[in-house]
């Protein structure tokens, strides 16, 4: 993840990328409108950004699509609600969230993943569907089907910027998501257990050897994965201003064309990805009249059918270099 | 000297396919040891029994205790450095970070054991940046066993660390782990092929066939054996 970050060579890719941030930039400059949508996708994309994250590095680690990753951070989001309705002010909550998101993850993949891990993959598969069913129902069972409130995390405030309309909450979204991101890359480059859990996931049989304990490894990914989950379920709920059972779910599909878009192995091309269609979908339905909200989440998909037709390893994506 | 490593009978099966039908060997501590033995013989098998990646029954004692169901990541924090066959490289990760993971288990700094490493080897310095799949296979091989050295093993297993290699790279692996033996003590148990080159490095010697031990004795003794000279070394 770091070196694909930090090296910079002059890749399609890159030159593609150089290529969209300037036309954002030269449309913001030429237009309010532009500039706004472009910021206010940016805000959405983070989201999508972040919640794909999760995907990619469950994805890394167990070689599968957690389908419940969506519900997981929508009950987390449950979790903050829960808090804040005790009296809890709302960046404790988040905060406490996070650290209860991590265990949630962690006890989810002890609990439920490991034992059919090495059974196939069809049958983690199957257990990611079933536990998204059994979040769903333990949501509306505890919290009920019905509109909940939170309180607004960064103010209602808008920013009016040489007439661009610039909403507090959006520019929250957007650091916060960053913040975010990088911590986890530190955490993963730096530290020795984060090296642990990259060996775990890439390369298992040699990694047991050298005495990382791949098991829990694999567990903690999960409790990271779930923790990116909350950040994105809060920040989604913070961006809808309601809170609904129903909060993740078109929210974890954009999450997948984000990741699919990015390549799936790579965390930056999540990031990216999920930053491209948020933004992508604003400047479309903006510009674009026939492309009206109902027709987002098709158009979506027509994206990530684009890239599994055109490249199917994605933006990102590149041929695992292998040698024996 | 003491044994550091007894294996009693030892079974191992893939499946329903049995691989190892009762071995029974002992390396004393600080000698090299080989295995050898024809292809299927059950060579690759027997070090995976000790590294506890593949089942096992039968007894295991290392430094005097049972390894028992201790699984892989706890034999290798016991101090037993297993070099898989096809070196086991973490080819996605860097030069660097492999060597970081040969240290895994150990705390403090890396600092005079990266220099040794790199005073062996002194193109890794150079590549430490690297992704390690990128690299040749004699270069893959000799950064498996820089990565075995930041492990600082009490025991070594090494699987056939001559497949594939020009004879010139064989001959300097097969120096510096005589090297690591001499100097440091380190005590090895081989799996080789090269029976001719394993003869000449180890002092003694097991020859497997069909998962069981068929002759076993000092090196020099088994250089002289006749089927041995006929089967392996080719004169």
């Amino acid at each position: 993840m770091g070196a694909r970050l930090l090296s910079f060579a002059v890749r399609p890719v890159n030159a593609l990328l150089i290529t969209a941030a300037v036309f954002l930039l030269i449309g913001s400059l030429q237009s309010t409108i532009f500039a706004q949508q472009t910021v206010a996708g940016l805000a959405q994309g983070a989201v999508y950004g972040s919640l794909a994250l999760a995907l990619v590095l469950i994805y890394r680690a167990t070689e599968v699509i957690n389908f419940a990753q969506g519900e997981l951070a929508m009950a987390t989001t449950y979790v903050a609600y829960q808090l804040i309705q005790w009296g809890v002010s709302y960046w404790l909550a988040f905060f406490l969230t996070l650290v209860l998101a991590f265990a949630i993850g962690f006890v989810t993949q002890v609990l439920v993943i490991r034992p059919v891990m090495h059974k196939s993959v069809i049958a983690v598969v199957i257990v990611t569907v079933g536990l998204f069913v059994l979040i769903d129902g333990l949501v509306v069972w505890k919290w009920g089907g019905d509109i909940k409130f939170m309180p607004a995390p960064f103010g209602q405030q808008v920013y009016h910027w040489g007439g661009v309309a610039v909403a507090r909450q959006d520019i929250g979204t957007i650091l916060l998501t960053i913040a975010t991101v990088i911590v986890l890359w530190a955490l993963f480059q730096f530290t020795k257990i984060g090296l642990g859990m990259r060996a775990a996931a890439l390369h298992p049989t040699p990694a047991r050897l050298v005495g990382v304990r791949v098991d829990w490894m694999l567990a903690i990914g999960w409790g990271l994965a779930a923790v990116l989950g909350a950040v994105a379920g809060l920040m989604a709920e913070a961006n809808q201003y309601i809170l609904q059972p129903s909060l993740m779910q078109a929210i974890l599909l954009y999450a997948f064309a984000a990741a699919v878009l990015g390549g799936l192995e790579s965390p930056a091309g999540a990031v990216v990805g999920g930053v491209f269609l948020g933004i992508f979908l604003n400047l479309i339905g903006q510009y674009v009249h026939f492309i009206t909200a109902q027709l987002r989440l098709p158009f979506a998909f027509a994206v990530l059918l684009v890239v599994l037709l055109v490249k199917p390893s994605g933006l990102f994506g590149h041929r695992r270099v292998r040698k024996v | 000297m003491t044994a550091l490593l007894e294996l009693q009978d030892v079974e191992a099966r893939y499946g329903p396919i049995k691989a190892l039908h009762g071995v029974s060997l002992s390396v004393d501590e600080g000698a090299v040891v080989a295995v050898l033995g024809a292809n299927g013989a059950g060579k690759t098998t027997t070090l995976r029994a000790i590294s506890h990646t593949v089942r096992r029954t039968g007894e295991i004692h290392f430094a005097g205790k049972p390894l028992g169901r201790r699984n892989a990541e706890s034999v290798a924090r016991l101090g037993i450095a297993h070099l898989p066959e096809g070196r086991g490289t973490f080819s996605q990760l860097t030069v660097a970070e492999n060597l970081r993971l040969g240290a895994y288990t150990r705390r403090g700094s890396l600092k005079a054991d990266t220099e040794r490493v790199f005073s062996y080897f002194p193109w890794l310095d150079e590549r430490r940046r690297q992704q390690a799949g990128t690299l040749s296979g004699g270069e893959q091989q000799m950064l498996a066993l820089a990565r075995a050295f930041m492990q600082r093993p009490r025991l070594l297993l090494l699987d056939e660390p001559s497949l594939g290699l020009a004879p010139v790279l064989v001959t300097e692996i097969f120096r510096i782990i005589r090297e690591l033996n001499e100097s440091d003590g380190l005590t090895v148990l081989v799996v080789e092929q090269n029976a001719h080159l394993a003869l000449q490095v180890a002092t003694t010697a097991y020859v497997l066939e069909v998962g069981t031990v068929a002759l076993s004795g000092p090196s020099e003794e088994l250089q002289s054996h006749e089927s041995v000279r006929r089967s392996y070394l080719g004169y």
